[in-house]
């Protein structure tokens, strides 16, 4: 019985469109992306049913993470040229005597994520370039009442934007102390207006159930 | 076309041929599976929601009393530890710490706390789901800052509805503190706040959950 002879041949597969497919994917996933910002601490904020989505400028973000350190982060205002982050930094320098190079006022202006130095490591956390060194620095903002740092940066940052608010992105598993603490501090600098970041969960009552 | 046929006819070279010439397009699409495969794993696609809260305003001055607020309305909620959820109505005065009422338990779900809330809350909230229903089905036709508007409204003059105070034990966690917020803006709530939790509150909340007092009462 004579074989069936098979092609030696690939057979050829048209890839056109599949190369379309993925050009249209790409585009869109170019043109929506907003790039997630590394954070210094992992964070899974809670949920709620809140649909106000986060302000863009004009926000100061304090991060809690689970092993109950404070990390800031501010926004360079909607304009870049007003560079709020320097002059932040440049305020807490003369608050504790610190002279920022311009160097480190640049670096502190672009830099993406949320800073957690004590003021007297910042120059240190600036000037090296090495992330696992950095991360070394990051000891979180003391909150202490001997050291209170956290205020300062608050003061700090209303005096240079006073159009500022403040945000609060904690880790669910935070502990209470914590948050009572920041918000104790906040509200011996007049904050108490806060936007809780939480992400979206739908939630359901039925009314008539309940009423039974 | 038909003069570039004549021209190739023209100077006797070979005829091109008929079938289009074929391109590997295999680096092509490994390149953009990378690329795709970078933009999804970086891209935040759900942009972070907000909660709004007003925190009270410190009095200072010690001259100044603390606003009065009818005890009948009263729903104290205090978030204990391990996720628990204490509620006691009414108010207690420091002086009566060694008959202190006790805390009744319930928890985040659905069937815990919300029914409470709603329950107390029923006239208003009836009235808020009435009216977001009459928006939905266009029995009235308003626009959405309109809408949050009269809801705010409705909120402001209701009258009979619980005033809900919130306060956090010690050991209780961020999640907590949020997810009770969340519970009184699904029960629209129209008056809650959260306060600072009083020593013989704390004692109470040792006594239910059953651990052992970490600090000592201040004695009056």
């Amino acid at each position: 019985m004579p074989k069936i002879k098979l092609p030696t041949k690939s057979p050829h597969i048209d890839m056109t469109p599949m190369v379309d497919l993925f050009s249209v994917v790409l585009t869109f996933l170019m043109l929506t992306t907003t790039m997630r910002q590394p954070e210094p601490a992992p964070v899974d904020t809670p949920s709620s049913i809140s649909e106000k989505p986060t302000p863009d400028f004009n926000t100061m973000t304090l991060l809690l993470s689970k092993d109950n350190k404070v990390y800031l982060n501010f926004d360079n205002g909607p304009d870049t040229l007003l560079a709020f982050r320097p002059k932040i930094l440049a305020e807490m320098g003369k608050r504790y005597n610190i002279e920022f190079t311009e160097a480190e006022l640049t670096e502190f202006k672009k830099y993406p994520s949320s800073i957690g130095v004590p003021i007297l490591k910042m120059k240190e956390f600036l000037d090296t370039k090495d992330n696992k060194q950095r991360l070394a620095i990051e000891t979180g903002v003391p909150i202490d009442s001997t050291d209170n740092q956290l205020a300062d940066w608050i003061y700090c940052t209303r005096t240079v934007n006073p159009n500022i608010q403040a945000c609060i992105k904690g880790d669910a598993k935070t502990g209470f102390e914590v948050v009572k603490r920041v918000l104790d501090i906040m509200a011996d600098k007049n904050v108490f207006k806060f936007n809780l970041i939480t992400t979206l969960e739908a939630a359901k009552i039925n009314l008539a159930e309940i009423q039974k | 076309m038909a003069e570039i046929i004549q021209e190739e006819k023209a100077g006797g070279k070979k005829k091109a041929k008929k079938h289009a010439p074929h391109i590997d397009m295999t680096p092509m699409v490994d390149l953009m599976c990378l690329l795709i495969t970078f933009f999804m794993l970086t891209t935040a696609f759900s942009k972070a929601k907000i909660m709004e809260i007003n925190l009270p305003e410190k009095i200072k001055d010690q001259n100044v009393e603390p606003p009065k607020i009818s005890a009948s309305r009263t729903l104290n909620i205090v978030l204990g530890p391990n996720n628990k959820l204490y509620y006691y109505p009414g108010s207690v005065k420091p002086e009566d710490f060694n008959s202190l009422p006790p805390l009744q338990e319930t928890d985040y779900s659905a069937t815990g706390i919300r029914t409470l809330l709603l329950e107390r809350n029923r006239a208003l909230f009836k009235k808020i789901d009435d009216f977001k229903n009459q928006v939905v089905t266009g029995k009235i036709v308003m626009v959405q800052d309109s809408v949050q508007k009269s809801i705010s409204k409705l909120k402001t003059d209701d009258d009979t509805g619980p005033i809900v105070l919130i306060k956090a034990y010690k050991k209780a966690t961020y999640g907590n503190f949020v997810d009770i917020l969340d519970e009184m803006n699904i029960c629209g709530i129209a008056r809650y706040t959260f306060v600072d939790i009083a020593w013989y509150e704390e004692k109470m909340v040792e006594t239910a959950a059953g651990i052992a007092p970490t600090t000592t009462p201040a004695k009056k």
